[in-house]
């Protein structure tokens, strides 16, 4: 009998990506993902239309610019923000959308007890839906980035070159790590809240802090700290300005944009403070290689973060009792 | 509905003869100072029908997801179906079907999709998977609303899936944890049926756990009676009957015989008489028939009934559940 059961054991290898292929199915079927992906294309086709209009006209008085078509994403003009803004904003959404039910949803539903007693390992049904949010960000992520970037080429009569694919895709990348990280967030209060709408309420109250108010803190603290006023020399307003974005760091979506402004602007030389090393520089264009490496710093934090927020939905879950 | 489960029997090569398919020696789980289950040894054979009965909170589903490998024990071991729970909790679950108490289901998947997901959990095949899926569906009778969303389904139409859900593996060992409490009678007798039908035609072992004694009493072989997480006792009916006093038991209508209390007393093995709408409910230590004739036809009176009570559980149940420690019989 021993030996049947050895024998048997590698039959049960796999099971997160039965999970996972299920998990996904359920996520693209949804009304949630229809509607996550039209709302964010909708707010990004804003975006690009503003932003469509002023290249045009800049495109033709400057023709020798490189990477226009990247300007559709970056650039925002009329007060409407830039496309890679918009996605700071809205992406925690993606992710909050597709994690904030993961596993008090099949508590509530009584479907976890059926789950734990298939042969499959219990920490594979949280990989499993963690890939499947992940996999399913991508989707949107990529239909979305398609409907925008396509009008935009329409609009603007300018396809991308390679190299503006290439930036393209270092954002997208960037920009489904970022979004991964909200939904490992996500997962992590799905897991602490027995109730769907209480780990939701919460996961949006993070993101508001996060997103709206990390700004005023930040400039509310750099302003104790580092004190400006009218007579302030320019050292002591640099100060003040560094604090800020310091401080502004510790959320993910300052380390979003400072990573997505870089990759997605060649001729930016920094994350930091723009007029830091603008004094003396040449107006050049860096290779995607070395705007990668301007950004890694901030592409290896949002990973971390995104690795250690998953951790402890993991541990989590795998503590918890079948019956709770 | 009934024809179909004799021809799938592909039950696993290497199940132990002659060892029980369940153990468990002193096994026991703890939640900080509360003792849940305490030191249970138990056994339950091959093709055995075993109640669990108690009443909430005895245990009983603390046990269960003991023996599933769900929960950890604090102490003691157990093996199912050959396989240690805590070490090797795959190749039981994926032999063991588990009906849990208040199952549920993907509100937005069809009955079919709930089924095929954990047909595919298991490793089947999707030709294999559909072919079973099929007859699950049918033994369980909802085979016409295989379509529709189970956000649709009643709490006995749930129950039912629940059924197939877990006979989808084709399990040695079923494990229904409470199965009736959502059900109506009728629904009840039909899931009774299927458990008949399992065990004679494909020898599963069913353990069943429920705090209602009659559906018990009428599918289960042995029965362990779970008191404050522990087995207070364990055995056939008759067993536990005759452990607590209770195979004679008579129903006894009298007429024109002066004093029938009196009557009924003075007859030998007689322990008590009590009143039981308009008949007596007469306890005794043996049959007490032949002797009651003769007091009868002495007294010059006659029957208006008499019947012997079936060992009832009822007396069993409330003796382990209300009665006091000190004459607790000791049976198992």
């Amino acid at each position: 009998m021993t030996v049947l059961t050895l024998a048997d054991a590698p039959r049960f290898t796999g099971g997160w990506r039965i999970v996972a292929v299920k998990e996904f199915t359920d996520h693209v079927r949804s009304v949630r993902f229809l509607v996550l992906v039209v709302l964010m294309s909708l707010a990004g086709l804003a975006a690009v239309h503003a932003a469509a209009g002023p290249i045009k006209d800049a495109a033709e008085a400057a023709s020798s610019t490189p990477s226009i078509f990247l300007y559709l994403f970056t650039l925002s003009p009329q007060r409407v923000p830039a496309f890679h803004e918009f996605l700071g904003i809205l992406g925690p959404l993606l992710g909050i959308g597709f994690g904030f039910d993961a596993v008090n949803g099949e508590r509530s539903e009584g479907t976890l007890p059926r789950l734990v007693s298939q042969p499959i390992h219990r920490d594979e049904i949280i990989n499993g839906k963690f890939v499947a949010g992940i996999a399913a960000i991508a989707l949107a992520l990529a239909a979305v980035m398609a409907i925008v970037g396509g009008y935009g080429a329409l609009r603007l009569g300018i396809g991308p070159t390679w190299s503006d694919l290439a930036r393209v895709g270092a954002f997208y990348v960037v920009a489904v790590v970022y979004i991964a990280l909200w939904l490992a967030l996500a997962i992590l209060l799905s897991v602490v809240s027995r109730r769907a709408a209480t780990a939701a309420l919460a996961a949006i109250a993070i993101w508001l802090v996060v997103t709206l108010f990390a700004g005023l803190i930040a400039g509310v603290v750099a302003d104790a700290v580092h004190g400006v006023d009218a007579n302030s020399t320019s050292e002591q307003v640099l100060a003040n300005a560094r604090l800020e974005l310091s401080i502004r760091r510790i959320s993910p979506d300052q380390l979003y944009r400072d990573a997505t402004g870089v990759l997605l602007n060649p001729s930016r030389q920094s994350t930091g403070l723009v007029i830091d090393q603008t004094s003396g520089a040449l107006p050049s264009n860096l290779p995607l290689s070395d705007s990668l490496l301007l950004a890694w710093w901030q592409i290896v934090a949002l990973t971390g973060a995104a690795i250690a927020l998953f951790a402890a939905a993991y541990l989590g879950f795998m503590r918890q009792e079948v019956r709770a | 509905m009934a024809a179909l489960l004799a021809s799938e029997i592909d039950r696993p090569v290497g199940e132990m003869d002659g060892r029980p398919v369940i153990e468990t020696h002193g096994l026991t789980k703890r939640y900080g100072d509360k003792t849940a289950v305490d030191s249970l040894t138990l056994e339950i054979g091959r093709g055995e029908v075993f109640g669990l009965l108690g009443p909430n909170g005895a245990g009983k589903t603390t046990t269960i997801l003991m023996l599933l490998g769900l929960t950890e024990p604090s102490g003691g071991s157990a093996r199912v179906v050959g396989a240690d729970p805590t070490r090797d909790p795959l190749s039981i679950k994926s032999r063991v079907g588990y009906l849990p108490d208040e199952v549920g289901f993907y509100s937005d998947l069809t009955a079919r999709e709930n089924l095929r997901y954990t047909a595919a959990l298991n490793r089947l095949r999707r030709e294999v998977a559909d072919d079973r899926i099929e007859r699950v569906l049918d033994d369980v009778g909802l085979t016409d609303d295989a379509d529709h969303k189970v956000g649709t389904y009643s709490r006995g139409m749930r129950q039912r899936l629940g059924v197939a859900d877990a006979l989808v593996k084709h399990p040695a060992v079923l494990i229904l944890d409470e199965p009736t409490v959502n059900i109506d009678p009728e629904g009840v007798r039909e899931l009774l049926l299927l458990v008949e039908r399992l065990r004679s035609d494909q020898g599963v072992t069913v353990v069943l756990s429920s705090h209602l004694l009659h559906q018990v009493q009428q599918v289960c072989d042995r029965i362990g009676i779970f008191v404050a997480g522990r087995l207070e006792a364990c055995g056939t009916i008759d067993e536990l009957a005759t452990a607590v006093g209770d195979r004679w038991v008579f129903t006894v209508g009298l007429s024109d015989v002066g004093d029938p209390l009196r009557l009924l007393r003075s007859v030998d093995h007689v322990r008590s008489v009590e009143r039981a709408e308009g008949l007596w409910k007469v306890r005794a230590d043996a049959d007490i028939r032949p002797g009651l004739q003769r007091a009868v036809i002495e007294s010059g009176g006659s029957f208006t009934h008499l019947a012997r009570d079936g060992a009832d559980l009822d007396a069993i149940y409330h003796r382990y559940f209300t009665g006091g420690d000190d004459d607790r019989p000791d049976v198992g």
